[in-house]
């Protein structure tokens, strides 16, 4: 299990630092009052840098965060001190991207709350217990939309056939690359 | 309540904070849960009230036991429900859950159900979900579905199989390792990230066989792997493989160097990274095979992207502490990096360029770090402060600049840790650059006018104390510490009297005008500020009263307690108030050795104020109890030393013996530790016949038999030598184990009547010179050294002849000589070629012994090395270069 590149955690927060969606896969955080004062630390030491262009990265207390910014939302992906940057970058471009996607572009704090059941199943389908299962926003976008194909009428409809349309649209643009 | 989950008009958006979870209650939200009860299921509703669960969850809110049974009951009734949509959360809730064993029966039918159905997405999911929340009883039922989907077409499905025996190898190893044949399928799919779970899966599988890790690597480095985060894996294990397989690195033909090398041109950045830092990685690396490694991660040095940066500089960070020379090619890319907008990426570039950099670079690299330092976070600081003190190690003549460096940062606002490391620094730089001694003290001088921090303002003084009087001027220092005494807490009022007093000691000119303000500190509303003023008055002699001589105050003031503080803790305890008073000769002097994890933890670097670390409580104790239990033993006197035990027999043979030597005065005595390992034996009147033939000035006048020995609970027989008094007799021993044997009964674990004399050969036993050393460690090496002056110092020189490294010779004289290694210097730096070890020692009759020892390697790998002794007695000193010259 050491060897194999782990998350220890992914965290989207608003421009505040308060938790839309958190995911935690190791046991370095037992309690609540933990996880949340090592957010309350991340926002504090990533807030007045500029992660809007590139993915920004910093270190401390022995974890190596990366992390991007887009309007009033913070992306974080957390892994070990040992662990390879450039894999958590991958991971959180996946996961940056992948919302950007289900959000149709309009990635704000607010589409995001309303779209939280979307945003839930992204992190479920990109790591799952510290493993990567999948870094592609495409095939996670396609994973995460497909499930409404069926469904009829759900209530975000609008939102999601929108959002399948872009994630075809890139889909078969990354397929003609 | 559903309400704010419809879309507002998204004209006009006034309200910023508007959430459509404004104001939501975990109470409701369980009322509305029972929506999943109704018999017309509304699939949208639904989903909405699970996501409003999940929100709550994810906010840190908990369910009571009740709570949790109740929404995890309700819902299991929407597998009812054919959509889709709704399904996934279910799964997702289901996890999040976490329900117990017997919850989970009542899912376990409707998960297996999806786990075969023809959906793609309900297979692997429904895999994760069962997988997330079974238990073992289960799995066996699952296992056939199990397998068929590590080897199923959809990609998903096969991913989500792997993973979850990743994490179930954790729990049911035995389970997962029967599906090896399947995952070594699934290593060769076309999927880049079933490759990559396969891998992983299929190492975990076989980590604890060699063997077939190689295997494995060995196979696959010759290019099958398509996945970079699988070729990632790759790199992992292969270094792994490297590393575990001792090869010879002199030849340079190091196993799957090429593919490292390879994977260097690799496309993927994270792939290239990996092999990258792999390389450096490696054990005794050569300047050759970095080569290709430093320059890819030069041009990741000035890349857009922050990440790549920060990885590139971080590695080469760490290459800069073992091979300075290779980085240097980066050093212009690095320079720009300081000002780089990321502070982490600016701090690892700057400290990396003090790694590298020359002489001549100091001043410039000062500049700029000055403009620098104001905007980082103390953690930096710190990083960069210890940059720069070894630089200065490094570049003597540049104290002056870096000194000024120090004192300016010093007064600058900052926290405890950070306020510690400059003051640390400041200690070690003037204990190790003499010409920076007298600038250094006064910058310290001046910090403590104004030091919130009583912690270090006590050591300072301390530190002021015996390096203060030693100046060309010590009276300018006066001032300072007499400030403390109207300005201070009671703490560091007292330390601010003890430095008084040793400037007085040291000082004759200063004697009158120290005694007037020792008079006035007898004033002091604390306690422990009078009791030491007047304690020094008496010992300085103030009053006429006291006629020690000055060498004994001076040993008073300035000699370091030579004794574990953790020993005398317990002796202290130990100590019951009677007539007799305390004896501080009776404390323990032994230190034990470090366990070596604690070596290894973070941050320990010697540091200019902290004296030794506290060695953990020392078996000496029980020994000495048990020997003087035995009245045979009684009269020899004060146990000096007992050895580690060494073995006397093979491991895993029939009887188990391994030896301690205990040396005393006039004797040594050999504890022999018995262990019986044959269950159908015991033993009777167990003896140890030494022959001591070689060991010309031993004489036997005890031994002490063991009545009986059954089977695994060791005993203990004695055998005793009269010795020369005070003499360090070597000689060796051989042993025969000499003793009656007779069969027990198995089935009734009594033994027969009847035995049969029997004897066993053991091994040699040895008496060396080390015996009689104690390890003993002082606090402060040079000062001790200056302390004991050259008047017994001997110095020679030695070659050790060819050696495999300089770690190697230097652990060679540590073991031979038995002292205890000084400030971290057994250490030998790899590759280095030169190395000076400190040591320190008590000898036999209770004499200090100081060493200094100097070693160089040449090219063919011949070792020289120059002793230098220090002790009490000439005698002594020569006996340390007879135990080297013989050894």
């Amino acid at each position: 299990m050491e060897l194999c590149p782990l998350v220890k955690n992914i965290l989207l927060l608003d421009s505040e630092g308060k938790r839309i969606a958190v995911k935690y896969y190791s046991d370095d955080w037992p309690t609540n009052a933990a996880k949340e004062a090592f957010e309350k630390a991340v926002f504090a030491k990533t807030q007045k840098t500029n992660a809007r262009t590139d993915a920004e990265i910093t270190m401390f207390d022995n974890y190596v965060v990366v992390y991007k910014f887009v309007q009033d939302l913070h992306f974080f992906v957390t892994g070990g001190e040992n662990e390879n940057e450039i894999i958590l970058a991958a991971v959180l471009q996946g996961f940056y991207d992948a919302v950007g996607l289900l959000l149709r572009g309009t990635v704000d704090k607010k589409e995001a709350l309303e779209n939280l059941d979307l945003i839930l199943l992204c992190l479920d389908e990109i790591v799952d217990g510290g493993i990567i299962l999948e870094t592609d926003a495409n095939v996670i976008t396609g994973k995460v939309a497909s499930h409404s194909m069926d469904a009829g009428a759900p209530l975000t409809e609008q939102t999601i056939t929108q959002a399948l349309a872009t994630a075809r649209e890139h889909l078969t643009r990354s397929l003609l690359k | 309540m559903a309400q704010p989950f419809l879309k507002k008009d998204d004209d006009h958006d006034d309200e910023a904070d508007y959430s459509p979870f404004l104001g939501i209650e975990k109470g409701a939200v369980l009322q509305e849960a029972r929506v999943f009860n109704d018999h017309q299921l509304d699939p949208r509703r639904c989903s909405q009230v699970i996501t409003k669960l999940l929100y709550l969850l994810n906010q840190g809110e908990t369910f009571t036991k009740v709570e949790a049974t109740e929404v995890f009951f309700a819902v299991t009734k929407l597998f009812q429900s054919r959509d889709l949509g709704l399904r996934r959360m279910v799964y997702v809730i289901i996890k999040e859950l976490s329900p117990s064993a017997d919850e989970v029966i009542i899912v376990t039918s409707s998960l297996m159900k999806d786990m075969t159905s023809k959906t793609d997405m309900y297979r692997a999911n429904a895999i994760r979900v069962l997988c997330r929340i079974t238990d073992g009883t289960l799995l066996t039922q699952i296992e056939r579905y199990l397998k068929q989907a590590i080897v199923d077409k959809n990609p998903v499905v096969a991913s989500a199989a792997l993973v979850s025996g990743i994490h179930l190898l954790q729990t049911n190893p035995e389970i997962v390792k029967r599906w090896s044949n399947e995952v070594q399928e699934a290593v060769q799919s076309r999927a880049a990230l079933v490759q990559f779970h396969a891998l992983a899966l299929l190492h975990q599988i076989r980590q604890n066989d060699r063997l077939a890790v190689n295997k494995l690597v060995s196979s696959l480095t010759k290019g099958s792997v398509r996945s970079p985060l699988a070729q990632c894996l790759l790199i992992r294990y292969t270094s792994q493989v490297i590393r575990e397989s001792a090869s010879n690195t002199q030849t340079g033909d190091r196993p799957f160097y090429d593919f490292l090398e390879g994977c260097l041109r690799h496309k993927a950045e994270m792939v290239i990274f990996e092999a990258a830092r792999a390389i450096t990685e490696l054990n005794g690396v050569t300047s050759r095979e970095l080569t290709p490694a430093i320059t890819v991660l030069q041009l990741f040095l000035s890349s857009t992207k922050p990440v790549l940066r920060f990885a590139a500089v971080r590695t080469l960070n760490k290459v800069a502490m073992t091979h300075p020379i290779a980085v240097t090619n980066c050093n212009i890319d690095m320079e720009s990096l300081i000002s780089d907008q990321n502070r982490s990426i600016a701090t690892l570039a700057i400290t990396t360029l003090l790694k590298t950099g020359n002489e001549f670079s100091v001043d410039r690299l000062m500049k700029q770090i000055t403009t620098f330092m104001s905007d980082i976070a103390d953690e930096f600081k710190i990083v960069v402060i210890e940059a720069i003190r070894s630089l200065c190690l490094k570049f003597p003549l540049k104290h002056r600049s870096l000194m000024n460096f120090l004192s300016n940062i010093i007064r600058e606002e900052g926290g405890f840790e950070y306020k510690k490391a400059i003051v640390d620094s400041i200690v070690i730089l003037i204990r190790d650059i003499p010409e920076a001694k007298e600038s250094g003290l006064l910058h310290l001088c001046e910090f403590i006018e104004d030091c919130e921090f009583t912690y270090l303002s006590t050591q300072i003084l301390h530190f002021l104390g015996i390096e203060g009087p030693k100046t060309s001027d010590p009276s300018k220092y006066i001032r300072y510490i007499y400030n403390r005494v109207h300005l201070e807490n009671a703490t560091v009022r007292a330390g601010a009297v003890s430095t008084l007093a040793k400037f007085g000691a040291m000082v004759d000119s200063l004697k009158p005008r120290i005694f007037v303000l020792l008079r006035r500190c007898l004033f002091d509303t604390d306690d422990e500020v009078r009791d030491r003023a007047t304690l020094y008055l008496n010992t300085l002699g103030a009053d006429g009263a006291v006629v020690e001589t000055g060498e004994d105050v001076k040993e008073f003031l300035f000699g370091s307690l030579d004794i574990p503080l953790v020993n005398l803790e317990r002796s202290l305890k130990n100590y019951e108030p009677s007539e007799e008073s305390f004896d501080i000769n009776s404390v323990p002097k032994e230190v034990k050795i470090q366990p070596l994890a604690e070596k290894k933890a973070p941050g320990k670097k010697p540091t200019g104020l902290g004296g030794p670390p506290p060695g953990p409580p020392s078996t000496i104790d029980a020994y000495e109890k048990l020997l003087l239990s035995i009245p045979e033993f009684a009269n020899f006197g004060k146990l000096f030393k007992s050895s580690a035990p060494v073995e006397l027999t093979e491991a895993e043979t029939e009887y188990a013996v391994n030896v301690v030597k205990h040396i005393f005065d006039g004797h040594v005595v050999f504890q022999y530790n018995c262990t019986n390992t044959i269950p159908e034996q015991l033993l009777e009147n167990v003896t140890v016949i030494v022959d001591a033939s070689e060991a010309e000035e031993f004489a036997e006048v005890a031994s002490k038999p063991l009545r009986s020995l059954p089977y695994d609970s060791p005993g203990q027989t004695f055998v005793a030598f009269e010795k020369p008094e005070g003499v360090p007799a070597v000689g060796k021993f051989s042993n025969m184990l000499r003793f009656i044997v007779k069969e027990v009964d198995p089935s009734t674990g009594e033994a027969e009547d009847d035995g049969v004399e029997d004897e066993y050969q053991l091994e040699e036993l040895e008496v060396v010179a080390a015996d009689y050393m104690l390890k003993v460690g002082v606090s402060n090496f040079r000062n001790a050294w200056e302390s004991m002056g050259p008047d017994c110092e001997r110095v020679d020189e030695y070659g050790l002849g060819p050696r495999e490294n300089l770690a190697e010779a230097v652990n060679a004289v540590i073991n031979l000589l038995g002292m205890q290694p000084c400030e971290g210097t057994e250490v030998v730096p790899s590759n280095s070629r030169s190395h000076t070890c400190l040591l320190s020692g008590v000898y036999i009759g209770n004499v200090k012994v100081l060493v200094r020892l100097q070693f160089g390697i040449d090219g063919p790998k011949d070792v020289a090395m120059k002793l230098a002794v220090r002790s009490e007695d000439e005698a002594v000193s020569d006996v340390i270069h007879e135990i080297v010259a013989s050894g």
